[in-house]
């Protein structure tokens, strides 16, 4: 009965939504769309769960006295903090929440990515070779997207001389061409090989064919 | 008393910025100290926002002050996913943990249910029609698009031909499946060049706010006001 | 060859330092540079508004958070500018949890610029989570999945929702987003209801997204940065108030830089000798 009933409900549930999507109903989509809300309402639960696991890795620094267990704190007295002023005074535009997340969130985590660009930089100056026909073609179409992107640089490069003009004029094209043909042609494959694959994926989870989502227990197969 | 909050909050973003970048010189107590304030923050911001967004218009609301989302009466069918959710709370107690095993298979159920049709309709049946590309020059199209479109053609068989594993990439076959390599090194390569790209922008935002938002009115103009003035 | 030993083996954050500098440089000074002709997939988008009827809906999902503002901040400011000055009736909601604040922020701005009326020409409808069933659920009400606008006001009450009940009452939807949310909108909005699709994007999706663009899946797209610069030329803004325009000189600076230093590495790579070494062990 505990493997029983999931499968049964994950049989049901999919059965319901695949056929709805096909046969159009008045009534099937008041249904629909109720268990459609069901899904959100879980969702939100869900999230407990993540924050839960997130909370005990710091805790367990914490209590420890694991090394750096001091930012653990600053982790966790920060998550209180918000979700109490949040919670408990609004999130509206002016309130305490929504200055921290204008401008201790957004800041934090813009700045964050924004550290890619120096890894990234940094990472093909080193490792980006033309080692090979593969890898030539790599860094020859990684060069005229980067600079069919940013026409102005040619310009900087070449100065406002035949070339310079030219290339400023014809990079776009071969860089577009090149998203527009080959590389589509590249993801289209990709595409199709992951589509087939989700179906069948699909399939075999309503079928309870595949089952390692429901965990431990002899779930698994 | 706004602006000055503002005013705070520009010095507190500035500080916040520049402890992320310090990191690029080394690992230090105050990259640590901003990393781990955002991890706290975020997560707390994702509890908020799902409490007051979901929380309360789906389930609370339709079960207790359902005048607030045009219901007449209370909608008691949301106890379901409620218990549904609360089910997923019994991992928590290694016995009944089986019992969380019910709203995960309700989600997958719904999901996988929604991606046989979604699959089929969006990217099998689109995608196979949109590769059926005129190839030979005449009215239609120019030479050079015929010659591109069968360019895409091929490419897109290609690369087919390299993910086909149930069949030994030799012969004519192991020379496609070559070409397909050829194309998904273009393509990496193409993907590469945008990945650049969108570093690059993030950074130029950071910068720019450092310097409009900060540094120019409220470093540079103080400094020059007290000198100036 | 010593001098090429030592580039290989240059501490990276004097490259850290040559992508700061090649950044800050040109905003400090202010320099400007050409950027060239618009991307066609950008031009797509504004066309397609263009054609569009004063009293029209355009939906917009502003599926972004912070860490990926400065590509879609600009472009959705250029687009909502573009729909209002259009008398457009501009609905937002938001699919990612961070992006509804940025959202609200953005319409009210704009908004307030052109004199627009908060619940009469636009409205943000908020974030609801649950992704591709809050999609599938506006296809059959869209007051079912937002009974309110984010600020609680019932959307019955508001002008701007007269006559929207799903897609069919949208003219276009535009996704602003930082992941996978286009596909979900494509798969559940565009397939299934037939809603008409366009999305500014980050540049790091784009080659993802090109099949969809040539398929006709999406009527347009705008990439990154450059995108929102492209689209602010065609609306006609001057460089200097255009955020997506400003940030253009950095960015070709840093692209070049970055092409001259995967250049020199392949150099030092290959006369050091460095490749025969590597081939042996």
């Amino acid at each position: 009965m505990r493997l029983q009933i999931p499968l049964l409900i994950t049989f049901l549930a999919g059965v319901f939504m695949a056929v709805q999507f096909f046969v159009p109903h008045d009534l099937g989509v008041t249904a629909y769309t109720e268990l459609l809300n069901w899904g959100r309402i879980i969702g939100a639960f869900a999230l407990v769960l993540g924050i839960h696991s997130l909370l005990r890795t710091h805790l367990e620094k914490i209590r420890r006295r694991r090394h750096d267990w001091p930012y653990s704190m600053v982790a966790i007295v920060s998550f209180v903090f918000m979700v109490v002023i949040g919670i408990g005074f609004g999130s509206d535009p002016g309130s305490a929440f929504d200055w921290l997340f204008n401008y201790v969130q957004v800041p934090l985590d813009a700045t964050m990515f924004a550290l890619l660009a120096f890894f990234i930089a940094s990472a093909a100056f080193r490792t980006f070779r033309a080692r090979s026909t593969e890898a030539t073609l790599l860094l020859v179409a990684a060069i005229v997207v980067m600079l069919g992107r940013v026409p102005g640089s040619l310009l900087v490069l070449f100065g406002q001389t035949g070339v310079g003009e030219w290339l400023h004029s014809t990079m776009p094209d071969v860089s577009e061409w090149i998203m527009n043909f080959p590389s589509v042609a590249a993801k289209r494959g990709i595409i199709f090989g992951v589509a087939l694959g989700s179906i069948a994926t699909a399939l075999r989870i309503m079928l309870g064919i595949e089952r390692s989502h429901l965990g431990g227990g002899g779930g698994g197969e | 008393m706004g602006v000055s909050i503002e005013i705070i909050g520009v010095w507190v973003a500035a500080l916040m910025t520049l402890a992320i970048f310090s990191f690029l010189y080394a690992d230090n107590p105050v990259y640590k100290l901003a990393e781990h304030l955002f991890v706290g923050i975020s997560a707390g911001y994702g509890v908020v926002i799902t409490w007051h967004e979901a929380v309360i218009p789906l389930l609370i609301d339709p079960l207790f002050r359902p005048e607030n989302v045009d219901l007449a009466e209370p909608n008691y069918l949301v106890i379901i996913p409620g218990l549904l959710g609360l089910m997923m709370f019994s991992r928590f107690i290694p016995r009944y943990d089986w019992l969380s095993r019910w709203p995960i298979a309700f989600v997958m159920g719904l999901y996988s249910g929604l991606a046989i049709p979604a699959s089929v309709q969006t990217y099998l049946l689109p995608q196979l029609h949109a590769t059926m590309l005129p190839i030979w020059p005449g009215v239609e199209v120019d030479a050079w698009t015929a010659l591109s479109n069968f360019l895409l053609v091929v490419g897109v068989l290609c690369t087919l031909a390299y993910f086909y594993f149930s069949r030994e990439h030799a012969g004519a076959f192991g020379v496609a499946s070559k070409i397909g390599i050829f194309f998904l090194m273009v393509a990496f390569g193409a993907s590469f060049g945008n990945t650049v790209m969108a570093r690059v922008s993030l950074l130029i935002g950071r910068v720019q706010f450092l310097y409009d938002d900060w540094w120019l009115p409220l470093v540079a103009a103080p400094i020059s006001r007290w000198f100036g003035g | 060859m010593r001098i090429w030993g030592w580039l290989l083996d240059l501490d990276r954050r004097w490259i850290f330092l040559g992508i700061a500098l090649a950044v800050v440089i040109p905003i400090v000074t202010k320099y400007t540079l050409p950027q060239g002709k618009p991307a066609p997939p950008t031009v797509a988008v504004y066309n397609y508004i263009e054609a569009l009827k004063p009293g029209e809906v355009v939906m917009i999902a502003f599926d972004y958070s912070p860490s990926s503002m400065p590509e879609l901040h600009p472009q959705a400011l250029a687009v909502v500018r573009h729909l209002l000055q259009h008398k457009l009736r501009v609905v937002s909601v938001s699919l990612n949890i961070q992006g509804t604040s940025l959202g609200r922020d953005l319409l009210s701005q704009v908004g307030g610029e052109l004199g627009a009326v908060d619940g009469v020409d636009y409205v943000h409808l908020g974030f609801k989570p649950g992704g591709s069933q809050v999609i599938l659920g506006m296809g059959e009400s869209i007051a079912q999945v937002y009974p309110t606008a984010a600020d609680g006001r019932p959307i019955a009450d508001l002008p701007v929702m007269e006559g929207v009940k799903t897609y069919d009452d949208v003219s276009l939807l535009i996704d602003f987003a930082a992941g996978n949310l286009p596909f979900a909108w494509i798969a559940f909005a565009g397939e299934r209801y037939n809603q008409k699709i366009a999305a500014g994007i980050t540049a790091v999706m784009a080659t993802d997204l090109y099949p969809y663009l040539q398929s006709g899946q999406l009527v347009g797209l705008i990439n990154g940065l450059k995108g929102a610069a492209d689209y602010e030329a065609l609306l006609g803004i001057e460089p200097s108030e255009a955020p997506g325009m400003l940030g253009m000189s950095s960015q070709s600076i840093a692209h070049l830089l970055i092409v001259v230093l995967v250049i020199a590495g392949n150099i030092a790579y290959f006369a050091s000798g460095r490749h025969r070494r590597r081939g042996r062990s």
